[in-house]
């Protein structure tokens, strides 16, 4: 068992981290901190979860969303997909394992990864709206955000949900409120299972490997960690018993990465095209400099007269 | 040979310069709304391409509003342009003596336009200028609604969207690249303007620049001297 954090005193507490521990903030730059904080991570160990939805009632308790009343789509997964008002959801798959030949429940607590190379901040357009702090939270910050969509396309992911009521963008923010002043988030809280662990991501690497030996002990030869490097690594990992095929669980992606696509359209696209543009108009510029304007002369003035006349005088 | 570029509205007035006709006031007014929708969505395009020029949403009334004005100016946009498309397409299609007229860019460019062959209403940078921007106004109307998160994004996938956003990001690169082109042309090439404000340029300027059409309007001028010939 990991030992649970302890209750919150009930004296003010000043946060942790705030605005000096900015590591990323999209489309800006923040100078580097003084100091980094401790990196932290939640840990979700899927073999652990009993599919009880405790944490995404937790979530919407604590974040305050009112998610609509939903409807039986026929399967477990209530609402069928994250929403604005939806940070986390339980994803259920049935799986034949072709080796035991026995039917394998596998659940997932899908929501933000809090990538360290997070594709939706490098996606954003707009600055300040998403940030990240050096505990490793990407958070985003609503004022700032205009509700492009842009990063949906620069989550490797699929987690960012655009609200219909104020056009901005809605994800897990770690509970950032919570750790700032040294709780965990809601839903670790609130799991009955202990299946959601939160601290440093140290600790929680370490919980991991005694989990997977377990795990491995128990049959499960492919048990293990899913922190992958293709974003840098995460904030929230899982911990999978067929972490050799992590698609299983409900398509979490093998080898996520941020899209070349986006790389190049935040990449070479941007400096690139700005830098054609800026030459175009130099060159323009350049051009009636050395060679002047070409204008009319009175000779070409005067041929048109004479077309001209020459026509009316022909024709009356 | 019919002139294929002349309109029956375009007139030659003589006198001292002569005075032609080249734009009606519809064509100016839809020539105009779709050059201030090109600017707005230059600007609001920008603001949400580089960070450096996101101050350029302040134009709009912030980030909100530039998301949400940006693509239904795109709407006007095609539409206005589809007005010009429609009056403008037969006048520029490609005709032999175009190919000797791009051959001879250079010495356009240095303003010694005796060397090139006589072109009608257009010349082939006009042609080109419009056929890019014709073809680019599609790619981006296409791509910019998939990128519509607020009414279009359930209908495609991420993945699609992704190739939609660098789709738009280039095209509208391309097509501000166009735009100088166009607009630059109509500021070195005096007397150009007054073509698309007060609708007329002088006689010179199209013996100089558009020769052919000129001839081709003086010599179909019989059939519509019906209006101006104040001389009779």
């Amino acid at each position: 068992m990991f030992p649970p954090l302890p209750n919150p005193s009930t004296t003010d507490t000043a946060p942790r981290f705030s605005g000096k521990d900015l590591i990323r903030r999209s489309a800006s730059t923040v100078p580097a901190p003084e100091q980094r904080l401790t990196e932290v991570a939640k840990l979700i160990d899927v073999s652990k979860c009993i599919g009880c939805k405790a944490c995404q009632t937790a979530c919407i308790e604590w974040n305050d969303t009112h998610p609509e009343i939903g409807f039986n789509a026929g399967v477990y997964e209530n609402p069928a997909d994250l929403t604005p008002d939806m940070f986390t959801l339980m994803r259920y798959s049935e799986w034949d394992n072709p080796e035991t030949n026995e039917l394998e429940w596998l659940i997932r607590k899908d929501g933000c990864m809090h990538c360290a190379d997070p594709g939706c901040l490098k996606a954003c357009p707009a600055p300040g709206a998403i940030v990240q702090y050096s505990n490793g939270i990407v958070d985003f910050v609503h004022e700032n955000c205009i509700g492009c969509g842009y990063c949906i396309k620069g989550c490797p992911f699929n987690i960012p949900r655009i609200s219909k009521v104020d056009h901005t963008a809605y994800k897990c923010t770690l509970c950032s409120d919570r750790v700032a002043v040294g709780q965990g988030p809601a839903c670790a809280k609130a799991c009955p299972t202990q299946a959601i662990v939160f601290g440093t991501k140290d600790e929680m690497k370490q919980h991991a490997d005694g989990r997977i030996k377990d795990l491995k002990s128990r049959g499960y030869s492919n048990a293990g960690l899913y922190d992958p490097p293709g974003v840098g690594g995460t904030h929230v990992m899982y911990v999978l018993h067929h972490a050799d095929q992590p698609e299983l669980y409900s398509g979490l992606p093998k080898e996520p990465k941020i899209s070349p696509l986006v790389e190049a359209w935040k990449g070479v696209t941007k400096y690139a095209g700005l830098t054609i543009l800026g030459v175009a108009a130099g060159v323009g510029l350049l051009h009636h400099l050395v060679m002047g304007p070409n204008r009319v002369s009175e000779t070409d003035e005067e041929h048109a007269e004479e077309l001209t006349e020459g026509d009316n005088d022909g024709r009356i | 040979m019919a002139a294929y570029d002349v309109k029956p509205n375009e007139q030659v007035h003589p006198g001292k310069p002569v005075i032609v006709d080249r734009y009606t006031v519809s064509a100016r007014i839809n020539h105009w709304i779709t050059a201030a929708s090109l600017i707005l969505l230059a600007l609001s395009g920008l603001a949400m391409f580089h960070p450096s020029l996101f101050f350029l949403s302040g134009l709009f009334g912030g980030g909100q509003f530039t998301r949400f004005i940006h693509p239904w100016i795109g709407v006007l946009l095609f539409f206005s342009f589809l007005g010009l498309f429609l009056r403008f397409w037969k006048a520029n299609l490609w005709r032999p003596e175009d190919g000797t007229w791009l051959a001879r860019f250079r010495d356009v460019l240095s303003n010694h336009e005796d060397n090139v062959p006589e072109v009608g209403k257009y010349n082939a940078g006009q042609k080109l200028v419009f056929w890019s921007m014709s073809i680019l106004i599609v790619i981006l109307i296409s791509s910019g609604i998939v990128i519509w998160q607020q009414y279009f994004a359930a209908y495609t996938t991420i993945g699609q969207q992704r190739v939609a956003l660098l789709v738009h990001s280039i095209a509208a690169v391309a097509i501000i690249g166009v735009w100088i082109i166009h607009f630059y042309s109509a500021i070195w090439v005096r007397g150009t303007i007054p073509a698309m404000t007060r609708g007329r340029v002088t006689g010179g300027w199209a013996w100089r620049h558009h020769r052919k059409w000129l001839r081709e309007l003086i010599a179909g001028k019989p059939d519509g001297r019906s209006g101006s010939n104040p001389a009779e």
